[in-house]
């Protein structure tokens, strides 16, 4: 019952943050709650784009409660939703036209779990075998994913004539995935998504592998001297997180850009870690929040046009709500081998 | 190729990374990992380059973006020493909050022209040859970095102060037996940290990227993080990692009329890479203020 006045409470405080904010850039909060929720239930369009960011978000939220249950800080998820996509492109473009737009779509999506998968277990294996820390390798293999995709756009992918920022030529009617209406929302993607959520949800928490996972996380050195392949199994969550968030920048593709553009990952690698820290590592809170953060997200693209503030309010926000809630005194769930953690604890019980 | 307009230019573009590279020294050393230096570097970057334009005093920006640094790192020493939860985690939202602020705050501030620090060449040190044309003609900023980077190397490895500074980090148990208050170190190298970080930010939106503009500068943090990694926590190799930074910088921006096959977008996000694959390849170590 307390812990959930706390909760209460964190996003009171948040909320009065925010709205201070707005105080400041001389706007009525009130005005501005109009305006998000207008901009993400104002019209059938604006709806279905609330579930178009849904899609991305869960997948990439669910990937990375494999890693989180491993005890790692797996940042490098947006390049591999970055490396999903750039595959995603590169089947659709190398295809022969006229293929049966299901079968390319398909071999896309493929294409991106592979790559994203090979992506993670490249971080994986920096992180294991070359001791970097899981951060950096992750952060370094954004930024290579990111530096691939804007060669890429850029350089031999460039739309003929006019190279720029807009991205890719378009691709082909054909390779579009089907959507509700003339929206963004595909059913396809969303039920891959909720899929995927499921899928983690009862690995993580009712198969062995699942327990193994939690056992490396906990305590690396002790699962691997009660016979958990702890390497391997590293080099696993690595793969699965890469996989989901593969299939989410394949699907940004495919489904909603039909194109590659340099900001394909719209940051929804490191807004998915945000929203699995929100709901402390627990699947059945991620949905919620991931639902509550695209709402924040699509609702805040109306701010600029009629509030004249940044699209960025979203993003203090859901900011905001995940500090508070980290700092709140609560039953720790983060991973346990948080490097940083461990000296401040001796320093203090010393 | 002329190298020493090159390296000139290497060295001026380095300076805002020295600045918060040296200041993460700080904090990781006493034991803080301050995850946070992306967002702090942008939100100061905007406060400094905000107060600097509303009075006109350079001074007085440089000061609103170091206590801006402070507070944020405020937050970091209070969340992983006081509450005893994950720095990692509030480092890594607080380099998000940071940079959505800064863009919804510095709003009013994009792309207005602002006041910047003026050069001053040092009087005959600046006609030494090849030295000079290098090093002493910058501004006051440039020399501040020098100075910063010299006096942390001595102040680590020379004095009583520096050693406790690296005790605490490395071995806080023993510090604290030998009577050290081992939090309050923490919070202070932490909040200098935050500070210099601050000062990196200003360093950018007032001298070498003047102005301010939405997410101004982008990627400079996660790279202050990753250099002082590569610098393996020792002040004056992480200032040598920073200006290597500069260096792969203003080599992209030579090769990118060199090599015009590679499309030029590309120079611009290629450092960054090189940069943190040049980590990836070299570094053995695990990050985190407690060295082996």
């Amino acid at each position: 019952m307390k812990s959930w006045l706390l909760r209460v409470g964190a996003v009171g405080l948040s909320l009065a943050f925010v709205a201070l904010i707005c105080v400041v850039m001389g706007a009525s909060p009130v005005d501005v709650a109009v305006s998000f929720w207008d901009g993400a239930f104002g019209t059938m369009d604006q709806t279905a784009r609330v579930l178009s960011t849904l899609s991305p978000l869960l997948l990439c939220a669910s990937g990375l409660l494999f890693t989180f249950r491993a005890g790692l800080y797996n940042l490098g998820v947006e390049g591999q939703l970055v490396a999903g996509a750039i595959a995603a492109t590169g089947v659709a473009h190398f295809f022969p036209s006229g293929s049966p737009g299901w079968l390319v779509i398909g071999l896309a999506l493929v294409g991106g779990m592979v790559a994203g998968a090979l992506w993670g277990v490249l971080t994986g294996a920096l992180h294991v075998f070359g001791r970097v820390n899981e951060i950096f390798a992750g952060l370094g293999m954004n930024f290579m994913a990111q530096g691939a995709a804007i060669y890429l756009i850029f350089g031999p992918w460039k739309r003929p004539g006019v190279a720029s920022m807009a991205g890719t030529e378009p691709m082909d009617r054909s390779l579009w995935m089907e959507t509700v209406g003339s929206t963004d929302a595909s059913p396809t993607a969303l039920i891959l998504a909720l899929l995927a959520a499921l899928f983690t949800a009862v690995v993580i928490q009712r198969t062995y592998f699942g327990l193994r996972t939690r056992a490396v996380g906990q305590n690396l050195r002790a699962a691997r001297v009660l016979g958990v392949p702890a390497v391997q199994q590293l080099l696993i969550v690595f793969a699965a997180c890469g996989l989901f968030a593969g299939l989410a920048g394949a699907l940004q593709v495919m489904a909603v850009f039909h194109r590659l553009i340099p900001n394909i990952s719209s940051n929804l690698g490191y807004l998915a870690l945000l929203v699995v820290m929100l709901a402390s590592f627990d699947m059945r809170f991620v949905l919620p929040i991931a639902i509550f953060f695209s709402v924040l997200n699509v609702g805040s693209l109306r701010l600029p046009l009629t509030l004249g503030l940044e699209s960025s309010l979203s993003g203090v926000l859901q900011g905001a709500l995940a500090l508070v809630v980290l700092l709140l005194p609560r039953q720790e769930r983060s991973p346990k081998r948080d490097l940083g953690r461990a000296p401040a604890e001796q320093g203090r019980g010393a | 190729m002329d190298f020493v307009p090159i390296l000139a230019t290497a060295i001026a573009t380095s300076t805002p990374l020295v600045f918060a590279s040296v200041g993460e020294t700080f904090s990781e050393r006493a034991g803080v990992i301050n995850l946070s230096a992306e967002g702090t570097i942008m939100l100061s970057a905007m406060t400094g380059f905000a107060a600097a334009r509303a009075t006109d005093s350079l001074l007085v920006g440089f000061a609103a973006a170091a206590l801006t640094g402070v507070a944020v790192a405020l937050i970091v020493a209070f969340g992983s020493i006081t509450l005893q939860k994950s720095q990692i985690a509030i480092g890594f939202v607080l380099a998000l909050l940071g940079a959505d602020l800064s863009s919804v705050l510095g709003n009013p501030f994009v792309r207005v022209p602002g006041p910047t620090v003026p050069e001053l060449s040092i009087p005959v040190l600046r006609d030494i040859p090849v030295l000079g044309p290098l090093l002493f003609r910058g501004d006051a900023l440039v020399y501040a970095s020098y100075l910063l980077v010299i006096g942390s190397t001595i102040y680590f490895y020379g004095t009583r102060a520096g050693l406790l500074l690296r005790a605490t980090g490395e071995k806080p148990t023993s510090a604290y037996v030998r009577g050290a208050n081992v939090s309050r170190i923490r919070y202070a190298y932490t909040l200098l940290g935050g500070a210099l970080m601050g000062i990196a930010g200003a360093a950018f939106s007032l001298d070498f990227k003047a102005g301010w503009s939405h997410r101004h500068t982008a990627g400079y943090g996660w790279i202050a993080l990753a250099i002082v990694i590569f610098g393996g926590w020792h002040p004056a190799k992480v200032a040598a990692g920073a200006y290597l930074f500069g260096i792969l910088q203003s080599v992209a921006t030579v090769a990118q009329s060199a090599i015009p096959q590679v499309p030029t977008q590309v120079f611009g996000v290629a450092p960054f890479a090189l940069m943190i694959g040049v980590l990836v390849v070299t570094s053995r170590r695990r990050a985190g203020g407690t060295a082996e």
